[in-house]
């Protein structure tokens, strides 16, 4: 527990968490509606979008990129609903049509440029880089109060912080809409709630997260954290406030229990390299998931007539 | 193009020339196989199938290699993807029946887990591949260059075994995708038969895993049955319909693939299929945008004309922008608003339309009229003057009053 630990394991850590929380709090409610596949689509889409953003910049900087991610996750709802709408498709064929279709159109293009130089790859994309957000400028505890260290943690930490302050915000604020329209869309709309704006807004907000998550982990922790962590929680309780909390709870735990044993677990095997914490992140996402299908309370379907 | 003519015409190498054999025969059984999960409304459990192959195929290596084996071999390999994709049908499966969560939770769950057991698996490998590539990297989005010829071989094989499948079992496999009670009632063994559609995605899935890679392999299930369903109503086409979209995707996109270079084989199989679906999505004749966007606009206009000449013959005032331009356009109406002598007459002979419409709904029940806008046809379009005789006769004993007042 010294300065190796501050430097390369705190900030992955602290980001896996930030990242898998910023995932399982809309994910309660995606779960709630049945559209938990939505994190697999937008996660699916983000990558062209991030190779259409450095193709039109040029640069492997942030800023184009999640813009890019963003118009490409809100051009794949558009073709969603366009062919679910107009082609009369059922959403699950729509939502797989769209996503396979934009992945492979980023794969071409980024194949086809000239990106020998940059680090932008399919598998890079897929696992992430958890292990490579290191924080270079801590030598010891007292890096934590020091305004010069500070600086320097690496931007996805405080774009993933700034995320998920954001979403708390908006719950505590739209909690009782939220879990109105959520358990009941034809109650909520006879109350005058606006549904339509609300699911539309929840989608927003999972494309958000989804992007700046996958920005700095890749796309399994997004897919995982979308669905594992709140259906957990489903499984061990009936209130929707605690599940979140739950949800939160079983999110961190996978975050930092993947993360430590990704790093150390071969060591302790006696093994040198370590390995993908994005990959044991979500398998022990899994793990915990299966221990609530065995036990947790709540884990059969009721017939509450 | 020389390159791409050559691999179109089966003449770039033994090795390109099977697998594009293969792929064309995969891509058939692909088409067919996806659309059984379509017609059951599963198309997203492939998804999970395709990731959860990954840690089939890492554990087959890893236990390969330990054998003292080549781990690359492919058998080997596919038998371990199947292994582990079973076992991800049958959590998806478990789930749903044991515990409260949706099968689309159970789906992102056993993608997500699956996969990221897999990823775990692959970074065990590179630590311990020391010497020689695994390129198990290949299985994500496809490669076909650079393949063995044991590996062309097994695809081919596989393609053939799939189609053979598919040609014997098509009947009870459509059965029970377009109609599950009429299948069991038909005393077909609905879930073996069930059974078997999973195992021939599941197989479909593995031996496309070098070609088209397991993160696009739902689209080549799902693109050709969503895509023939934009051409017809009947079961029986859509099949081949997809099987045709499947095969003629994978062959021009292999082709293309083996003869540019830095072009993945499964995005451009993806991209091919794509195109054809977009097309179909516009194009379609019946279910097509453009068709139905002409369709309601003209149902629309049918709609306005009919009102307007009917507060025509009541004299009331229109307002309507589109019912004043119709009318007015079909000589109904003059500029100043005045009925001309044309639009006298047609708008009693759509009063006479109505009443007599009125009248026909109520005797002819059997012709379940209600199922459609009966108003807009021409009534003599839809019954003999016999029975237009009938209807005037019942119309002249009634008072006019009480016909146009009652509800329809």
């Amino acid at each position: 527990m010294g300065v190796d630990f501050i430097q390369f394991s705190l900030t992955p850590i602290l980001i896996g968490v930030l990242a898998s929380v910023a995932c399982a709090l809309p994910g309660n409610f995606l779960i709630l509606r049945q559209q938990a596949l939505l994190g697999d689509a937008v996660s699916h889409v983000v990558f062209p979008g991030i190779v259409m953003g450095f193709l039109v910049s040029g640069t492997v900087s942030a800023t184009p990129m999640v813009m890019g991610a963003i118009s490409a996750a809100i051009i794949a709802v558009v073709c969603i609903e366009i062919i679910k709408r107009f082609g009369r498709i059922d959403p699950g064929a729509a939502m797989g049509i769209t996503f396979s279709s934009l992945f492979a159109s980023g794969v071409i293009a980024l194949e086809q440029s000239d990106t020998t130089t940059v680090h932008l790859d399919v598998e890079h994309a897929l696992m992430g880089n958890l292990e490579s957000l290191i924080w270079y400028e801590a030598n010891g505890w007292h890096s934590l109060i020091e305004p010069a260290s500070l600086a320097q943690l690496p931007h996805e930490l405080n774009r993933l912080a700034l995320v998920c302050i954001i979403i708390l915000v908006l719950l505590f604020i739209f909690w009782r809409p939220l879990k109105i329209s959520t358990f009941d869309e034809y109650f909520a709309r006879t109350t005058g709630l606006p549904t339509i704006t609300i699911s539309l807004c929840l989608t927003m907000i999972s494309t958000i997260s989804a992007v700046t998550a996958f920005d700095a982990v890749g796309c399994i922790i997004v897919i995982a954290m979308f669905i594992c962590p709140p259906a957990t929680a489903r499984l061990i309780t009936n209130r929707l406030y605690f599940q979140v909390w739950w949800s939160v709870g079983f999110a961190s735990l996978s975050a930092v229990l993947g993360y430590i044993l990704a790093g150390y677990g071969p060591l302790w095997l006696g093994v040198e390299n370590s390995v993908s914490a994005a990959g044991m992140i979500a398998t022990i996402s899994g793990f915990i998931l299966g221990l609530a299908c065995l036990f947790g309370q709540y884990r059969a379907r009721t017939n509450c007539s | 193009m020389n390159n791409f003519l050559n691999a179109l015409i089966f003449n770039a190498g033994y090795n390109t020339n099977l697998v594009t054999f293969g792929a064309t025969l995969l891509g058939f059984s692909a088409g067919i196989s996806g659309t059984f999960l379509f017609l059951r409304k599963r198309a997203l459990v492939c998804d999970a199938i395709a990731h959860a192959t990954l840690p089939g195929i890492g554990l087959a290596f890893i236990t390969m290699v330990l054998l003292g084996g080549d781990g690359r071999n492919l058998a080997g390999l596919l038998t371990g993807s199947i292994v582990t994709a079973s076992l991800g049908t049958a959590t998806i499966s478990w789930i749903v029946h044991n515990t409260r969560l949706t099968e689309d939770a159970a789906i992102g769950a056993v993608l997500s887990v699956f996969f990221g057991f897999g990823i775990v698996l692959l970074t065990i490998i590179q630590s311990m591949a020391i010497g020689y590539q695994a390129g198990l990297e290949h299985f994500f989005l496809g490669a076909t260059a650079g393949m063995l010829f044991q590996d062309a071989i097994i695809i081919s094989l596989g393609g053939v075994l799939t189609v053979a499948t598919i040609l014997l079992l098509r009947r009870p496999m459509m059965l029970v995708a377009f109609d599950i009670n009429y299948a069991y009632t038909r005393g077909y063994n609905v879930q073996l038969v069930d059974f078997t559609i999973m195992a021939l995605v599941l197989a479909v899935t593995a031996i496309s895993l070098k070609i088209v890679g397991l993160i696009l392999i739902v689209a080549m299930l799902i693109i050709p049955a969503v895509t023939a369903r934009f051409w017809t109503e009947r079961s029986d086409h859509i099949l081949w319909i997809a099987s045709g979209i499947g095969a003629v995707s994978s062959y021009i996109g292999t082709a293309l693939s083996a003869s540019v270079s830095a072009l993945p084989t499964g995005p451009v199989i993806v991209i091919v299929c794509t195109s054809m679906f977009i097309f179909s999505l516009f194009l379609a004749p019946a279910r097509g945008i453009i068709v139905v966007m002409y369709n309601n606009w003209q149902f629309q206009k049918r709609v306005h004309l009919r009102q307007g000449l009917l507060a025509l013959a009541s004299s009331e005032v229109i307002r309507d922008a589109l019912t004043l331009k119709l009318l007015r356009r079909a000589k109904c109406l003059r500029k100043d608003g005045v009925a001309t002598s044309t639009g006298i007459i047609k708008a009693q002979q759509a009063v006479l339309d109505e009443r007599r419409w009125k009248i026909a709904l109520r005797i002819f029940e059997k012709y379940n009229l209600k199922s459609h806008y009966y108003r807009l046809t021409p009534i003599d379009v839809v019954f003999t003057s016999e029975e237009i005789a009938k209807i005037d006769s019942i119309l002249t004993e009634l008072p006019t009053t009480s016909i146009d007042n009652s509800i329809t």
